[in-house]
């Protein structure tokens, strides 16, 4: 029973979520909210495989987010919309249902190709100048989409919605709501299963010690390109989802402060923790909502918290713990696989 | 002519980058940490100046002490150089030395000074407020006209600035005890305190140089582009620590190197084509030259023992 536990209530939780969202218990702040947190989490998580399992330094995930965000929403509005330059919706909003998964799939392939510009470097160097590599190629994709007047170039790009009303004329449920809890689950679970591998246990050799690594046998470009391809492709899912959500988006929301948000949340979370990653997107979300009152006070406390963090408690709220590792007693209740 | 115009445009923009690029690499250098406040550190130098001169000069709504803009010069620049290196120093002080002295890994340092910077940023906005300031002209405008090609005297003092200063640099690195010192701990942190060279000074020392260098690009930069706005440091601080890797970081020659090949490759681009293609083209270039030779155009590549 207790295999099976977690699994159930994670689905139950989800289906208790989207009643609950139906009948207009949780308004559409709270509603809002909660993707945003999803959204996160699936962030972090990703960027974790890459700055906490690998012990890279890669300070561009905004970049790739802004990959899947575009093409799954071109893609969207491709098949949905009535757009000037893109032409008559492609397909009828009946099959809204099922073209959105392959958009966010689309999405998510296209940011792992995106990926590829870092992963290649990875191979010669790592370290700071990869780090740079990692923030050229976030500069690089905003500015590339910021000269794509097709897409809108700087003014951004919409037209989503057409996609998210096809889907709720079908049923008339939070489609959004579940497709992120969805998401979230889906990724989390591929990254989990994905370090717990065989093949993912080199991940982590990499970041104790590349060269012992090689000696192991362990194929350390094939690796960092798998590692980084998967990194990115899941930020390209969670930039789909994220594009949905808002009905709307723009170059510029997924530049450097986007990339510092999701490493702000790795590190506060524990670099190699997926639960403490996880954990600490969902603090972070909350932390931002409740800090919103300080209007732009928000971003002087946070980094001092951070700093603080760091001063006192560098290895992050769970460390590179898990929390059934912290807790061995919460083994008995649940596993997570 | 235009081409020498351009030119003359891309070694303005150049000295700036290099300018910056000098202090990310002298704490690199010694340090080997990323001292990602560097940007942030610049804008606020930027900022500094701006405030000194309203003071000295009045105007801005302030009663200022009325001085003539020339003195007012001859003040503001080294009051900038010396304020500006103690924002600098309080962040070695308050944030960089307790990690240290914990030893703590070098990543939490460099991510330390990534918040330090948003902090230096967003704090300026929260206190100051949104709106713009408007720097006071504290050089009278003079415009030479040689064949075509016109230079203010102020272009001219800029790159006149940088390359005095990378002049300055080499020469206490390479030339000087305290260089010499700074040399050291770059090559091994733990055996430089046995020698009887106080490290914690000689890192106090790197860091007020590199932070006076950003203070001096901050006030020059402030009389080239009279408007400052919070933000001002970070998209010049990110190219200029870009420049200073495609030069090899850590060595001073490459920040100067790098900061002019940016300086020329931005303005090259926006000679020929819309100046929004900027970024992109500057940003693939030196991706290109990352991806060729990993290490910049100056760095050596280290081997590691095993």
């Amino acid at each position: 029973m207790q295999k099976h536990t977690f699994t159930i209530s994670l689905f139950v939780g989800i289906f208790a979520l989207t009643v609950l969202a139906q009948l207009g218990v949780i308004n559409q702040y709270l509603q809002s909210v909660i993707m945003l947190m999803g959204v996160n989490i699936i962030l972090s998580t990703s960027l974790n495989l890459v700055n906490g399992y690998m012990g890279e330094f890669s300070c561009g995930h905004g970049g790739f987010m802004c990959v899947g965000a575009y093409v799954t929403s071109v893609v969207t509005v491709l098949c949905f919309s009535k757009n000037h330059i893109l032409g008559a919706p492609l397909l009828p909003p009946s099959m809204a249902l099922f073209a959105f998964p392959i958009a966010l799939f689309a999405g998510a392939a296209a940011a792992a190709v995106a990926g590829l510009v870092v992963a290649i470097p990875s191979f010669k160097t790592r370290g700071d100048y990869l780090a740079i590599i990692t923030l050229a190629a976030n500069y690089i994709v905003i500015s590339a989409i910021d000269n794509l007047e097709i897409i809108g170039g700087p003014r951004g790009f919409m037209g989503m919605n057409a996609a998210v009303n096809g889907m709720e004329g079908i049923v008339d449920i939070p489609w959004m709501l579940l497709w992120v809890l969805f998401g979230t689950l889906f990724s989390v679970w591929l990254l989990r299963r994905f370090v717990s591998s065989t093949l993912g246990k080199g991940v982590p050799a990499i970041a104790q010690d590349e060269i012992a690594a090689e000696i192991m046998s362990v194929d350390t470009n094939r690796m960092k390109l798998i590692a980084f391809m998967l990194s990115s492709g899941i930020a390209g899912l969670a930039g789909g989802l994220f594009a949905h959500i808002l009905g709307y988006v723009n170059p510029h929301s997924f530049d450097i402060m986007k990339s510092t948000e999701v490493m702000v949340m790795v590190y506060l979370g524990g670099m190699g923790s997926l639960s403490g990653a996880t954990l600490s997107a969902v603090l972070f979300t909350v932390l931002l909502e409740v800090l919103r009152p300080l209007e732009i006070w928000k971003w002087v406390v946070i980094p001092l918290l951070l700093i603080l963090l760091m001063q006192f408690r560098p290895e992050g709220i769970m460390g590179n713990k898990e929390l059934s590792d912290l807790f061995p007693k919460l083994k008995k209740y649940y596993s997570f696989k | 002519m235009e081409f020498f115009q351009h030119l003359l445009n891309a070694l303005q923009f150049g000295s700036f980058y290099a300018l910056i690029a000098l202090g990310y690499t002298l704490v690199y250098g010694v340090l080997r940490l990323i001292n990602f406040a560097h940007g942030d550190i610049f804008m606020v130098g930027a900022y500094i100046a701006y405030f000194v001169a309203v003071l000295l000069l009045g105007g801005e709504g302030m009663n200022g002490l009325g001085l003539s803009p020339g003195l007012t010069l001859a003040i503001t620049v080294p009051a900038t150089m010396i304020l500006t290196s103690l924002v600098g120093v309080t962040l070695e002080r308050t944030m960089y030395r307790p990690l240290r002295r914990k030893g703590a890994d070098r990543l939490y340092v460099v991510i330390t000074a990534l918040m330090a910077g948003l902090i230096l940023e967003n704090g300026n906005l929260a206190l100051l407020g949104a709106s713009r300031k408007s720097f006071p002209e504290l050089m009278e405008k003079v415009v030479w006209t040689f064949g075509g090609i016109s230079v203010t005297n102020l272009k001219l003092v800029v790159v006149v600035a940088a390359i005095a200063v990378f002049v300055l640099l080499e020469f206490i690195v390479s030339k000087t005890k305290i260089g010499m010192a700074m040399r050291g701990i770059s090559y091994d942190k733990f055996a430089i305190p046995l020698m009887g060279i106080p490290l914690d000074t000689i890192i106090v020392f790197t860091f007020i140089l590199g932070s006076s260098m950003a203070g001096l690009a901050g006030i020059l930069f402030a009389m080239s582009y009279p408007i400052l706005e919070p933000y001002m440091g970070a998209l010049i601080g990110w190219k200029a620590f870009i420049a200073a890797v495609v030069g090899g970081i850590g060595d001073i020659r490459g920040a100067i190197v790098g900061g002019f090949l940016l300086g020329f490759i931005e303005i090259g681009v926006v000679a020929v084509f819309p100046s929004t293609l900027r970024d992109l083209f500057a940003f693939s270039v030196l991706l290109g030259i990352l991806w060729l030779k990993p290490t910049g155009l100056f760095g050596v590549a280290k081997t590691t023992k095993i």
